[in-house]
C-alpha cells in the first residue's frame, strides 16, 4: 500500500524509520505537556526542548527533523500538545512563532553532528553534542525566537533579545541532558546509526 | 498528574464549521496578512472586535477562550506597558490589538476545525509533491501512528518517573530520562515490527 508509488526504489523513509519518527514526535509531545518539573525558581519548565534535541541526537538529521515537523503539524491541527496545553495556529500567531520555526532546524543541526559523532567518536559524543546543542540554542533558537518576538511585539531586536536570553540557560542544560541520554540510547540501540 | 488531551474543537453548524479546513487555513493566513498591512490603533480595535464577534458567532464559551489566552496574558501586560512607556497609547493598542485579534481568530479556527479534517487537508495538499518523493499515504500513516503513540509514551514517562521515585532518585534527571528514552525507542521498534507483520512496509 505504501510501496506502490516507489517502483522498487528503496524508500527514503523505511517503515521502521516511520515508527521511530512517529514515536519521537509523540515523545516530544509528552515532554511538552508533562507536568513541569519543579525547578524551585518559578520559571515554567517543560522538557519540550529536551525532546527536540533528543530527537536530533538520537535519530540523526533527517528523521529528527521529520519527527519535529510531525509534532508541529499535529499540534497545529489542534491536538493540545504544545507547552501549557496550547494548540492550533494560535501558537504560530502568538509571540512564540519564531521558536516553533526554529525547532525542526535545531533537531536537524544537532542530528547532523550527532549521527557523525556517534559513528566516529562515540567516546566524545556527550561533549560534542552538548556544545553543538548550546550553539544551536543561541544561534538558531534564540535568533529565530528573537526575530519572531521583535516582529510580533514591534520592539527593537535588542529588547526582544533581552526577553529571549533568560531561557538560554535552561535550554543549554536541556541540550546537555539530551546529549547524555542520547549517548545511552546509542549504546543500547547501535542499529540507530547503522548505515542502510 | 496526567495531563488530559482534550481538543478545543466544538461541534457546530455555522458557516465557519462548514468551510473545508484547507481554504479556512488560507483565510486565516490572509487575515494575518491584512492585520500586518493595516496599521493604526483604530484598525487594530476593529480587527479585535471582528475576532471577538467570531467567538460569539461560533459560540466558544468565554471561559474556554480566556483559558486559551492565558499563556499570552503575561506577554500582553508586559508589552502594553513597554509600548505605552516607549511610544504611547496608540502604538500599544496597535501592537497588542493586532496580536490578540489574530490569536483569537486562530482560536476560532481550532474551535471550528476537526483535527483529522486539517490533517486530511495536509495529506491531500501533499499530493503534487509525489513527484519529488513525498508519499502522502506515508504522511497519513505517520499522523495516525503519532497520535496513537502518545498514550503509550505517556505511560512510559509515568512508569519511569515512578520507578525513579521508588529508588529515591526522582531528582536525578538521568534516572528519570534514560529509561524513558530507551523504552520509547524499544516501543518504536516494536511498532515498526508490528507494521511489518501487517504487510505495511517496503524494506
Amino acid at each position: 500500500m505504501t510501496s506502490t508509488t516507489r517502483k522498487g526504489r528503496r524508500a527514503a523513509v523505511s517503515t521502521t524509520d516511520l515508527a521511530l519518527i512517529a514515536t519521537f514526535a509523540a515523545l516530544i509531545a509528552v515532554c511538552a505537556i508533562m507536568p513541569a518539573v519543579n525547578t524551585g525558581s518559578g520559571t515554567p519548565f517543560t522538557l519540550q526542548m529536551f525532546g527536540i534535541f533528543l530527537a536530533g541526537a538520537t535519530l540523526g538529521a533527517t528523521r529528527g527533523f521529520l519527527a519535529v515537523v510531525l509534532y508541529l503539524a499535529v499540534g497545529t491541527a489542534g491536538l493540545p500538545i504544545f507547552t501549557q496545553g496550547a494548540a492550533g495556529p494560535a501558537t504560530w500567531a502568538g509571540v512564540t512563532g519564531g521558536y516553533l520555526l526554529a525547532f525542526p532546524l535545531a533537531a536537524l543541526l544537532v542530528g547532523l553532528v550527532a549521527a557523525r559523532v556517534a559513528r566516529s567518536k562515540p567516546a566524545r559524543f556527550v561533549v560534542i553534542v552538548s556544545v553543538v546543542a548550546a550553539i544551536v540554542t543561541i544561534a538558531v533558537v534564540g535568533t529565530l525566537g528573537t526575530l519572531g518576538m521583535a516582529w510580533k511585539l514591534d520592539v527593537s531586536l535588542r529588547v526582544a533579545w533581552g526577553y529571549a536570553t533568560p531561557f538560554f540557560v535552561y535550554d543549554i542544560i536541556k541540550g546537555v541532558l539530551a546529549a547524555v541520554v542520547a549517548a545511552s540510547v546509542h549504546r543500547a540501540f547501535p542499529q540507530l546509526t547503522a548505515r542502510r | 498528574m496526567s495531563p488530559e488531551l482534550i481538543s478545543a474543537y466544538r461541534p457546530g453548524s455555522t458557516l465557519l464549521h462548514r468551510i473545508p479546513a484547507g481554504p479556512k487555513l488560507g483565510l486565516l493566513a490572509a487575515y494575518g496578512v491584512v492585520t500586518v498591512v493595516a496599521t493604526g490603533p483604530w484598525t487594530a480595535i476593529g480587527f479585535l472586535a471582528f475576532s471577538l464577534a467570531l467567538v460569539v458567532w461560533v459560540r466558544i464559551p468565554w471561559r474556554t477562550a480566556v483559558r486559551a489566552l492565558r499563556p499570552l496574558l503575561l506577554v500582553v501586560v508586559l508589552v502594553t506597558a513597554f509600548q505605552v512607556w516607549q511610544r504611547g497609547w496608540p502604538a500599544a493598542i496597535h501592537v497588542v490589538g493586532d496580536l490578540l485579534a489574530l490569536f483569537v481568530a486562530a482560536l476560532v479556527f481550532t474551535a471550528t476545525t476537526r483535527i483529522d479534517a486539517l490533517l486530511d487537508a495536509i495529506v491531500r495538499g501533499l499530493g503534487p509533491f509525489r513527484r519529488v518523493g513525498v508519499d502522502p499515504e506515508k504522511v497519513a500513516l505517520a499522523f495516525s501512528l503519532m497520535i496513537g503513540a502518545i498514550p503509550g509514551v505517556m505511560t512510559i514517562a509515568r512508569e519511569t518517573r515512578d520507578a525513579a521515585k521508588a529508588r529515591g532518585l526522582e531528582r536525578d534527571p538521568r534516572a528519570l530520562l534514560v529509561p524513558m528514552a530507551i523504552r520509547t525507542v524499544a516501543h518504536a521498534y516494536d511498532t515498526g515490527a508490528a507494521l511489518h507483520a501487517r504487510g505495511i512496509g517496503d524494506d
